[in-house]
């Protein structure tokens, strides 16, 4: 019994009942299951937590008040790494990545060096009347899009994302739809993501994304390329919602729970490395959230001299139950 | 305090096969069947089911349903609408009655 106890987390739930979330790495070795890295063709670069917004799902506690924010000799860094690993997709991502003062050199020097470029945007920073000429530089180096789109009903928006941020969406989806984003077969590519507002976990994605096209098109004339729903991280500010309001120990029931041995080999883990603000490198973005390095080691991207090896480690802790639980988050 | 209904005995649904084993493995295979995408998509099933749970007023229905809509992508005005159709209905079933009421009132009246 003490052998079985010390173990498993012990999380005690408001019932009688005790909820025991066992570590994912035992739940991977019980699975009969390594994660190690496939060819890792992604890199995904976090320009810093400092970000218009404070969404209250956020696994950085990014904010108005952080100062970590990449300044120009680690994009120099960032960018001779690039050239010197051949990724085929770069993943621009924050906080809110237009608020970094290098973000257009970022996108300008990074662009020639992968046939895919990404931009994560909460669409406000981007919308906030100063970065016209962002939009026009994300067309011209036809920078995907990944634009955060929790709902379609503007009360269960603003309550993750703050007061207005719905209008303030539609409104730079209009702009980006008119300037040539997310129409089918022409123009650079506009993709949504949806996190769940709350603690439940989302909707299937096929229906979803057949739901946001139809409401989105009848209602606001939007048009979009892809839609993509993933599960909220328990970390950051999110995993201090979920303890306030009673839900943490559910949530990681649920989580562990829905682990589905089937959806490990897709982990976007396998295939990304994250850099962060100042350097660092993370096996993903929650990991970076964590403070957990890559394979468990602190290395900066000046010493790397290509993407890290197929078959090396991949650091775990309990938060990865979330990109594993039910079809997986790729 | 005591009460007779209690949150995680929701969980334990599945026990009730204990006894008759067969007949509850056609109920809960029937079950799936029934919240399955169809016709209606599950996100609407999941309202049509938790219209229905107030209409019987099941705690556990109630507190299934209402975590099924959200992970289907429902939010608190669809919801809220849902029960207000149950009340439309609940209400409208007592209120037609009104007109037997009226019939018999009229066959006895001068």
């Amino acid at each position: 019994m003490l052998a079985e106890q010390t173990l498993h987390e012990k999380v005690t739930v408001s019932s009688e009942d005790t909820v025991r979330v066992p570590p994912f790495s035992l739940t991977l070795s019980g699975h009969g299951l390594k994660l190690s890295r496939a060819r890792t063709h992604t890199l995904q670069v976090n320009v810093g937590f400092l970000c218009n917004q404070t969404c209250r799902h956020c696994h950085l506690n990014a904010g108005p008040a952080r100062k970590e924010n990449m300044e120009s000799g680690i994009v120099d860094e960032v960018v001779s790494y690039v050239r010197r690993s051949q990724f085929e997709t770069i993943d621009i991502t924050g906080g809110a990545p237009e608020l970094n003062p290098n973000i257009s050199r970022l996108i300008q020097e990074t662009s020639p060096l992968a046939s895919r470029l990404m931009l994560r945007s909460n669409l406000s920073a981007l919308n906030d009347g100063n970065r016209d000429h962002l939009f026009e530089l994300l067309k011209s180096y036809r920078v995907i899009i990944v634009a955060s789109f929790p709902s379609l009903n503007e009360l269960q928006t603003d309550s993750q994302r703050g007061d207005g941020i719905f209008k303030i969406s539609i409104d730079a989806l209009k702009k980006l739809n008119a300037i040539g984003y997310g129409h089918k077969g022409s123009g650079p590519g506009l993709n949504l993501v949806s996190n769940p507002t709350g603690a439940f976990l989302p909707p299937a994605q096929v229906e979803a994304e057949k739901r946001f096209r139809q409401v989105l098109k009848d209602k606001w004339g939007i048009v979009f390329n892809h839609l993509f729903n993933f599960a909220n991280v328990p970390l950051g500010r999110y995993r201090q919602w979920l303890i306030k309001s009673g839900n943490y120990e559910k949530y990681m029931a649920k989580l562990s729970s829905g682990f589905n041995p089937c959806s490990v080999q897709g982990v976007m883990c396998r295939t990304m490395v994250s850099v962060s603000w100042d350097g660092y490198l993370y096996d993903c973005d929650f990991n970076l959230a964590r403070g957990l390095f890559m394979g468990g080691r602190k290395i900066h991207v000046s010493e790397m001299s290509g993407p890290p090896e197929p078959d090396s480690h991949i650091a775990t802790a309990d938060h990865c139950y979330t990109c594993t639980a039910g079809s997986g988050f790729t | 305090m005591e009460t007779y209904y209690k949150p995680e005995d929701l969980r334990k649904f599945e026990e009730i096969g204990k006894e008759v084993p067969e007949l509850a493995q056609k109920f809960f295979e029937y079950y799936s069947a029934v919240f399955a995408q169809g016709e209606l998509t599950e996100r609407e099933k999941a309202l049509i089911a938790l219209a229905v749970a107030h209409a019987v007023q099941c705690p556990y229905c109630i507190d299934a349903y209402t975590q099924a809509c959200l992970e289907k992508g429902s939010n608190l005005a669809e919801m809220t609408e849902a029960i207000h159709v149950v009340t439309a209905i609940r209400g409208g079933a007592s209120l037609v009655h009104g007109i037997q009421m009226r019939n018999i009132t009229e066959k006895l009246s001068m």
